[in-house]
């Protein structure tokens, strides 16, 4: 199986990324690369490897329950690009 | 359409309930989840999605959901991962909503339902919790869309059935279950109208006999319990309809639009939804230990069948009468404060499955609004059963109760309704009666013993409603027979 330019392009779109042709081939070559490199791992038989969902070998602890202080409300929208006294204000979303 | 046509297909449906956790802060951040708080007030960098920031999953998400699988006969996954479901919209500012996807941390349980006395098993495929989005409001501002992000970041479960539901009526059974159930465990409050509870339904229909499904359609915005059944009996029609005269059911979402009472298609989406799932690297996995489990089990309340089964051993009640005071917990746990209170059980229900029952039915409230406390109720009922007020009085000062923040016997005295029981006070009142009516009297003594009733009425009019109408019953009928 080999990743293609429309491959390339599906995934960019689902991204809102915006490739140019060589960016467009550049990245299928690099995909296809991965990919075979992967296949190589292929060939090692792992049926008895649990597979790996968490790089770092942990115990998670849990948060207690507990609400604190939030941001102020002044700060929450100081970065926003556009806002109003109350609402971050984004291009109309439904016509 | 005919009953003949609908009898010939079966509809097979299955639902999506995302249930609102009624946790203190939100699923990875210390931020209050509060309802109704200005826009924007209840957030952290966090929820609105600045670089740098970490996810710290709160416990009692995980408590609450292995609760939930507990209740509902869920297998609980002692390792479970989450995943995130990438995709752009503007109220969820990162741009993925935290989930799970391949390994939920509940999964194939069940539970019973009964529809029109039948019990039927609905299976639960799993249960898994992940965080709500932002709100988006479309109509305040005309050229904008204005985004509030207390909500983001809240905790939801998804509670995903089989398709085992096969009509609107065991669906709105099933989802009053599910409401049941969470509301006996406290982790939401199940209201749909304000949306903590939510319902998607998959529905399809196939020619009685088959095996293999139809093709589905998935509804959405039923923003009400009846809505859900009205809704799924709609399409459920619409699809036999469009069968029946040659169409394809197409495959896509659905509003419900309950003003008109129908659906309609949501605007297509330009790309098929493609979420592309992969581990949440930034949490590790969540493991529930022994420890953990035996902690949560125990911290389990009664559920609704025990505690029906017990009403009815403990308060000798009957079926429905039990079934009725357990629907709702919060109306349960009413019953058995006042009982606190008072002791006659009977005394006790009778009066809050009619008056009590009523009430919240008129005036649409459940009993968490109900203006009287545990302790008010449970004066009026000593009070009758002390005999200090009669069954019509009863009701008056219940009525004046629901207005006044007074106690039963306050206006039991105010209103001038305390029982006479007195015989000084009601021998005048019976001789007078007696010698007003000889007719009557005659007629009674002739046979017609009905005419009771008439006496007792009148001295009860005149003690403007103070007599112990027993208590005048005996005087009467011994004046009437001794002469």
């Amino acid at each position: 199986m080999s990743v293609t330019k429309k491959d390339v392009n599906y995934v960019a779109d689902l991204a809102r990324l915006k490739l140019s042709e060589e960016e467009t081939e550049s990245l299928a070559n690099d995909m296809n690369q991965i990919l075979d490199y992967m296949t190589t791992l292929e060939e090692l038989d792992t049926s008895d490897v649990e597979p790996l969902e968490h790089v770092i070998d942990l115990e998670y602890r849990l948060r207690d329950d507990k609400a604190k202080e939030p941001l102020s409300h002044e700060d929450a929208l100081k970065n926003a690009p556009d806002a109003d006294t109350d609402y971050f204000r984004v291009p109309r979303v439904i016509e | 359409m005919s009953s003949s046509v609908n009898d010939n297909y079966e509809a097979v449906i299955g639902l999506e309930v995302h249930a609102q956790l009624l946790t203190e802060s939100k699923a990875f951040a210390p931020v209050s989840t509060e309802f109704g708080g200005s826009p924007n007030t209840q957030v952290s960098p966090l929820c609105l999605g600045h670089p740098g920031t970490l996810p710290v999953l709160n416990e009692n998400l995980v408590r609450y959901i292995i609760k939930m699988g507990l209740a509902t006969n869920c297998d609980i996954a002692r390792k479970s991962i989450f995943a995130r479901k990438n995709y752009f919209y503007p109220d969820l500012p990162k741009g993925y909503q935290i989930s799970q996807y391949d390994t939920p941390i509940c999964h194939d349980g069940h539970i019973d339902i009964t529809t029109d006395g039948v019990d039927k098993k609905i299976g639960i495929t799993r249960i898994h919790m992940e965080e709500d989005a932002g709100k988006s409001i479309h109509d305040q501002d005309p050229f904008n869309t204005l985004i509030d992000l207390n909500r983001a970041g809240v905790p939801l479960i998804e509670i995903v059935s089989e398709p085992d539901i096969r009509s609107a009526k065991e669906a709105y059974e099933y989802l009053k279950r599910i409401k049941q159930i969470v509301q006996y465990l406290e982790i939401c409050d199940g209201n749909m109208e304000e949306g903590s509870l939510r319902c998607d339904a998959n529905v399809s229909v196939r020619p009685k006999g088959r095996e293999e499904f139809g093709t589905r359609t998935e509804l959405k915005n039923m923003n009400s319990f009846r809505n859900v059944e009205r809704a799924i009996d709609f399409e459920i029609e619409r699809q036999i309809e469009l069968i029946e005269s040659g169409g394809k059911v197409v495959q896509q979402t659905l509003l419900w639009d309950a003003n008109k009472m129908e659906t309609r298609m949501m605007r297509s989406k330009e790309e098929a939804h493609d979420y592309r799932y992969f581990p949440e690297p930034d949490i590790p996995p969540v493991v529930v230990t022994d420890e953990m489990l035996e902690d949560i089990k125990e911290e389990l309340p009664e559920m609704p069948d025990v505690r029906k089964q017990r009403f009815i051993d403990e308060f000798d009640m009957s079926d429905d009468d039990a079934q009725t005071l357990t629907e709702d917990r919060y109306l349960a746990d009413f019953y058995e404060e006042v009982l606190l209170h008072a002791g006659n059980p009977k005394a006790v229900s009778n009066l809050i499955l009619t008056e009590v029952l009523r009430t919240l039915n008129d005036r649409s409230i459940g009993i968490k609004e109900f203006p009287i406390s545990e302790e008010r109720l449970a004066g009026l009922v000593q009070l009758r059963e002390d005999d200090k007020i009669n069954s019509s009085a009863m009701t008056e000062i219940y009525n004046a109760m629901l207005e006044e923040e007074k106690t039963a016997e306050e206006l039991a005295k105010e209103m001038n309704l305390v029982q006479v029981s007195d015989t000084d006070f009601l021998e005048p009142i019976v001789d007078e009666v007696i010698e007003q009516h000889p007719d009557e009297v005659e007629r009674y003594r002739n046979g017609k013993k009905g005419l009771i009733g008439f006496f007792i009425g009148q001295v009860m009019q005149r003690s403007q409603g103070k007599a112990n109408p027993e208590m005048v019953r005996e005087m009467i009928s011994d004046r009437l027979e001794q002469e």
